[in-house]
């Protein structure tokens, strides 16, 4: 059953293929990584990524990880930068439906899983809710120390120098801590966690969160989750602590000086305008004003 | 007045008609058959299916079609494919000794047993432009009699091992499964099971740019093709109803043993080192380059020191497949800009503070 | 116990479905530690047949995770029971005579769960690689209770309480012993019947 607004050449449920695309095997092996994901909060759990009919870095693992947990009685909503109706969204979308014939949604409140890339819903999200999200880099360290080995020794001991050093180091160059987006945070209280490459303007969303938040990295075949409740701290000193972006105008489309904008270019003269980044956020805002 | 952008799904929809369109090309043309492709770009296939993880000439030339020839898009169709297919078993290790050889070379040894066999190879041919394949017509090339060899073609690292003079590549203790990449993520250190897989599927330009690499001062380990062979050899199984062998069929694979820089020590008389290659088909530069790849990766085990990336575990097996490698810098394509945005506006802010005049420089 | 063919109760009637949604409730019971959730069985028609000795939502659960790639040990008290055949029947799981080298653990009776150091809890570079304990008890509360434990940590909502019937007196204090090693540790699910209850090794337990 499709919304009003879903596109009327939506793909069927394709019965030739497994629900879900993934063999059963395959998903029990995930579905194990994801309860010690959950187990362990923000530590990333190695699994067998598969290759899937869309490319290494275009959301395997968000992928992968929605059809290890995706039932028939799901409704399922998937963005991207925010927006139901880029294409890439709507390409995982599709897929869905055409793997499972699940209820689609732009709705943020009326989905059980969102899966998402680069944004966290405007909407407070409530417990029972599930949002999966598409982890191009899972190592927060990489840029740092790209060899695994020495960064899995580095999560064991609980060893973060390098992180605080290399934010120190932005602090005496720029004045500003560089890291804008995917801008690392501690999970409960233990280990350093990629939030993905979100605006850091989300982190605080992430923190005492009543959805249960799941990660997937498939080209670098990682699974991480942050339970509900869980506490998600952005990485900050004392005499610069962390803070979110703000904007000079608000959404000229529904008026918010509250949501992340997205910046138009309206010619060639440098004008612009701002406009809301969630496109489910800013159209219930236009219709209820 | 801005309308938001709509229509991801048509754009998507029309994009797939375009390029079909484009794959096919001029429809006045005669289209190409996959048997074409089978059997008149037989090497392409091969690499397919080499790095495809997947032995199917007919399924690799598929792929080829439908990718408009782009190896690495056909590479990932057909791994794509492989995923869903379900694992009935498992074969015994190739024996490749039994090879029915088609060609058969060693830089090791002038003459050998079983001789030096060129067969088909582009090596000594000059390259020039052929421009009488431009016509189709021409009655097809006869194959000669006589040129199928029946001698006993020992191995030239089996015939090293009757002085002991190179390594022996005995199965560890108690013969452990092999590492399946297929299904378990890497962990480094990794053991070698595990990375003549990954090199064995890796991506055949990078490996052949690390394998040079050592050549050039990156690691050097002093290289002889011990032998390169090339032909099909058969795919036994050993099913439990029956225990004992039976043959599934045949493979044609192209095997490389490098011999490499000897080791030895106060207590252990020096022996010559190896490397190990395998491809499907006819694929000697993937497997000369993999075999030497192989042998650098061994630094660790044979106590040299690690200098130089080819050397280096994670720096090859990370970065050596290529559905990876490709998916993750074309990745760039899809829309970053609300992380685009956040740095527009760290760096506006900053350049702000950059422009405003500073106490001791008062402006003019 | 030796069993042939005719002694192994049915499993799943749709796998694919079955195992997803009982799955999914592991997830919520393992990611809300210490709040009960009911299994919804009648999603298997003909029903799954539990073996002797089994709570149901003990058996799905193994029904649903385990595949060939697990080792399993079963504690005494399904020693009379089809309990191991029928497990290995529908999963193709391993099973072990030695607890410290299995994935997964399921005890028939709480008292019978094996002592910590006879337990896989992984290690600090790979803490994933740890048992995961399923234990029949014989009853649970979540009232506030003076004998409930109280609760904290991640999935819980300020504080939770727990009361399990069952389980030896030292499993609080062992269980703490082993958390400090944290990250290592066990998982645990505790079933009743078709109910279930997740406390991952993350929750802080005070009794």
């Amino acid at each position: 059953m499709l919304q009003n607004d879903m596109v009327e050449s939506s793909p069927l449920r394709d019965p030739h293929i497994n629900f879900a695309y993934l063999d059963e095997r395959t998903k029990r092996m995930i579905r194990r990584a994801i309860l010690k994901a959950v187990a362990i909060p923000g530590y990333q759990v190695p699994f067998g990524s598969r290759e899937m009919p869309l490319p290494y870095g275009w959301g395997t693992g968000g992928i992968q990880v929605t059809a290890s947990i995706i039932g028939e009685s799901d409704v399922l909503k998937v963005i991207d930068q925010g927006s139901d109706d880029t294409v890439n969204a709507v390409n995982i979308r599709r897929f869905f439906q055409r793997t499972t014939g699940v209820e689609v949604t732009t709705d943020t409140t009326a989905a059980s899983i969102i899966q998402t890339r680069h944004r966290i819903p405007e909407t407070p999200m409530r417990k029972g809710q599930v949002i999966v999200y598409q982890v191009p880099v899972p190592e927060p360290m990489q840029r740092l120390e790209p060899r695994e080995e020495e960064t899995r020794k580095l999560h064991a001991l609980q060893e973060y120098g390098l992180m605080h050093v290399n934010l120190f180091e932005d602090l005496a160059h720029y004045g500003h801590i560089s890291s804008t987006y995917d801008y690392p945070v501690l999970v409960n209280g233990r280990y350093i966690m990629s939030p993905s490459p979100i605006p850091k303007f989300d982190n605080p969303k992430m923190h005492l969160n009543p959805a249960l938040q799941l990660f997937g990295a498939g080209r670098e075949k990682r699974i991480y989750a942050v339970p509900p409740y869980t506490t998600v701290e952005s990485l900050g000193f004392d005499d610069h602590p962390f803070e979110v972006q703000r904007w000079q105008s608000a959404c000229e489309l529904c008026g918010s000086n509250e949501s992340f904008l997205d910046e138009v270019i309206m010619d060639d003269q440098g004008k612009k305008m701002f406009v809301c980044s969630d496109s489910d956020y800013c159209s219930k805002r236009q219709e209820k004003p | 007045m801005y309308v938001a952008v709509k229509g991801g799904e048509t754009a998507i929809l029309n994009s797939y008609e375009l390029l079909a369109q484009h794959r096919r090309g001029d429809p006045n043309v005669p289209e190409l058959s996959v048997a074409q492709i089978r059997q008149q770009l037989r090497l392409s296939v091969d690499r397919v299916m080499t790095e495809g993880s997947v032995y199917d000439p007919e399924l690799a030339a598929l792929a080829i079609k439908q990718s408009a020839g782009d190896l690495v898009e056909a590479i990932f169709l057909l791994r794509a494919y492989r995923a869903t297919l379900p694992r009935l078993g498992y074969s015994k290790p190739l024996n490749t000794t039994g090879m029915h050889i088609s060609r058969r070379i060693s830089a090791a040894f002038k003459d050998l047993p079983g001789g030096q066999v060129l067969g088909p190879t582009y090596d000594y041919t000059q390259r020039l432009l052929d421009f009488s394949l431009l016509a189709t017509g021409k009655p097809a090339p006869v194959a000669r009699k006589g040129q199928v060899n029946n001698e006993a073609t020992p191995r030239v690292v089996d015939l090293l091992n009757h002085e002991s003079l190179l390594e022996s590549q005995l199965p560890e203790e108690g013969d452990p499964d092999p590492f399946d990449l297929t299904r378990q993520p890497l962990r480094f250190p990794a053991n070698r099971s595990a990375r003549l897989q990954n090199l064995a599927r890796a991506d055949e330009g990078f490996l052949l740019a690390m394998a040079y690499s050592t050549q050039r001062g990156y690691s050097g380990t002093h290289p002889f093709v011990g032998e390169i062979r090339f032909g099909t050899v058969d795919v036994c199984i050993v099913p439990e109803e029956l225990g004992f062998e039976i043959s599934v069929g045949d493979v044609l694979v192209t095997e490389c043993q490098m011999i490499n820089q000897f080791q030895g020590s106060q207590t252990q008389p020096p022996q010559f080192t190896r490397g190990y290659g395998l491809a499907f088909g006819h694929s000697e530069r993937k497997a000369m380059a993999m075999a030497l790849v192989d042998r650098a990766l061994r630094a660790d085990e044979l106590g040299e020191a690690v200098t130089a990336p080819a050397q280096m575990q994670e720096f090859v097996m990370s970065h050596s497949d290529n559905l990876e490698s490709s998916g993750f810098v074309q990745h760039l394509k899809l829309p970053h800009y609300v992380d685009f945005q956040s740095e527009l506006e760290l760096v506006r802010k900053m350049r702000q503070s950059h422009a405003l005049p500073k106490d001791d420089h008062a402006a003019e | 116990m030796q069993a042939s063919l005719k002694d192994i109760g049915r499993g799943f009637s749709n796998p694919t479905l079955c195992s997803q949604a009982v799955f999914r409730q592991s997830l919520v019971a393992l990611s809300l530690p210490g709040q009960p959730q009911t299994l919804d069985l009648n999603l298997s028609n003909p029903a799954m047949q539990v073996p002797e000795n089994a709570h149901a939502a003990a058996a799905a659960l193994l029904l649903a995770l385990l595949d060939q790639d697990c080792k399993v040990w079963l504690s005494d008290g399904f020693a009379s029971s089809h309990a191991a055949a029928w497990l290995r029947f529908h999963t193709g799981c391993t099973l072990v005579t030695n607890s410290i080298e299995a994935d997964f653990v399921w005890v028939a009776h709480a008292n019978e769960l094996p002592a910590f150091e006879n337990l896989v809890q992984g290690n600090a570079q790979y803490p994933e690689l740890s048992a995961t304990c399923v234990v029949q008890v014989q009853d649970f509360d979540t009232a506030p209770t003076a004998d409930a434990w109280t609760l904290s940590g991640p999935g819980v909502k300020e504080t939770g309480h727990l009361k399990l019937v069952g389980l030896t007196d030292n499993f609080v204090s062992a269980r703490r012993n082993s958390q400090v090693h944290a990250p290592c540790g066990i998982d645990f699910f505790f079933t009743h019947k078709d109910s279930l209850i997740g406390v991952p090794r993350s929750t802080q337990v005070k009794d």
